[in-house]
């Protein structure tokens, strides 16, 4: 997993995304998901794209057993932004870069 | 960006055949340039385990495989974008290939755009695909555990997925319209004898029901014996109902027979446009291998270099 984003999990949600004063983009993926995987480099360039103003966190469904059950995941990879404690815009699938970056500049302007 | 250098080839694609392809070309020195698509690696990147490509006695992930072609390919000097074409001009050279507003222009073309999974065509798949609906069972049968869940389809491909699909989820009933099945033998049998399997034949989907928060509750079918309707409970539909050739935007420039695929020339992967050539999936409805794919994709970098060759 990249540095630039956080690692979220049931224990850090509320405090990282819920009550994160900038937009999060939380990534729901695991492992064995190949487009999750094509996604991961692309989330990278986000972080150094929109650097301060955007949070990307990955949630491992692996691993985090109850958001992914309180979002109704149900496919992924699954990106959910959060802004101010609430879901501002929900992408199912693979992105391209420059959707990701126009969805990003959509919601915070 | 806009980039006004006459390219020597474009391959559009990234699957076995579109990589191979980058990899033969790379080789013989043309620079490629692959525009991977909205799904880098192609369809193998939404399975697990490849037992059947040569060289992988242990069997290899399909995602792990496709890194390794695209690493070989760009180790002989072929650039490859995360990039969608959609749109292409090839009335004229050199020929027009279209990201959005960017154009590039290239003396030859080769097309490796690959199948996508049909879908049933019903309005709810546009709100409710990836929240109930779904089209790899690979990728989201993780989220049906103990939950009840339908296949539609009758061919191979629906019977594997369905099998799958037992590993999560309470009980898997299969849908299918018709009573015969396209399946083999061995594939129907193996979901027959599965005790979390059911099989409902007869059976057309006029509707899913649910909505994006909840997900997918229900489906409406309608018998083809006697017409009636009725609605089944369940809280995923997996589609196996088979692929359909990429090939929306390619259709107005090339010949394609009556379900989509491109026609190539007889022991080539010409088409009807000089310097324009298919491999892999786009143009093949019968093998869809991943071998197979990546053959031809090496026969359409030598076809390309040939006639670049014969250009000179």
């Amino acid at each position: 997993m990249s540095e630039k984003s956080v690692k979220i999990t049931d224990e850090n949600f509320q405090e990282l995304v819920l009550e994160s004063e900038k937009l999060v983009i939380v990534d729901f993926w695991a492992e064995w998901c190949g487009p999750c995987k094509a996604l991961a480099p692309i989330l990278d360039k986000i972080c150094d794209e929109f650097g301060d103003k955007v949070l990307v966190g990955k949630v491992n469904v692996d691993e985090v057993k109850q958001a992914p059950v309180n979002y109704g995941i149900r496919s992924i990879p699954t990106l959910l932004f959060f802004h101010n404690g609430e879901i501002v815009r929900q992408e199912v699938g693979l992105q391209s870069e420059q959707a990701l970056i126009d969805s990003v500049n959509q919601v915070i302007s | 960006m806009t980039d006004k250098t006459i390219h020597k080839t474009i391959i559009i694609g990234s699957g076995p055949a579109g990589l191979t392809a980058a990899i033969y070309a790379g080789r013989a020195n043309l620079k490629p340039i692959v525009f991977e698509g909205n799904q880098p690696g192609g369809q193998l990147t939404i399975t697990t385990d490849v037992e059947n490509f040569p060289g992988f006695p242990d069997g290899v992930m399909g995602p792990e495989m496709m890194d390794l072609f695209r690493n070989q390919a760009k180790k002989f000097g072929a650039e490859c974008f995360f990039k969608h074409v959609t749109k292409v001009d090839f009335s004229s050279k050199p020929f027009k290939v279209y990201v959005g507003d960017e154009e590039f222009l290239s003396e030859t073309v080769i097309l490796s755009t690959g199948a996508s999974a049909r879908m049933l065509g019903l309005e709810a798949e546009k709100d409710l695909m990836g929240y109930g609906i779904s089209t790899c069972a690979t990728c989201d049968g993780y989220f049906f555990k103990d939950k009840e869940i339908v296949v539609v389809g009758g061919g191979d491909s629906a019977m594997e997925e369905a099998s799958f699909l037992t590993k999560f989820a309470k009980k898997v009933t299969i849908i299918h319209r018709r009573e015969v099945f396209k399946a083999s033998k061995i594939m129907l049998e193996r979901a027959r004898n599965n005790p979390k399997i059911d099989i409902m034949v007869n059976k057309s989907i006029l509707d899913i029901k649910g909505n994006q928060k909840d997900g997918v509750s229900s489906i409406i079918l309608k018998d083809a014996i006697d017409g009636k309707e009725t609605v089944f409970n369940c809280e995923g539909v997996f589609y196996g109902i088979g692929h359909i050739p990429n090939t929306d935007f390619l259709s107005m420039f090339l010949d394609v027979d009556e379900n989509g695929y491109i026609i190539t020339k007889a022991d080539s992967t010409r088409t009807n446009i000089d310097g324009v050539f298919a491999c892999g999936d786009v143009q093949d409805s019968h093998y869809r291998q991943a071998i197979t794919a990546a053959g031809s994709g090496c026969m359409a970098a030598i076809d390309a270099e040939k006639f670049l060759e014969n250009l000179e």
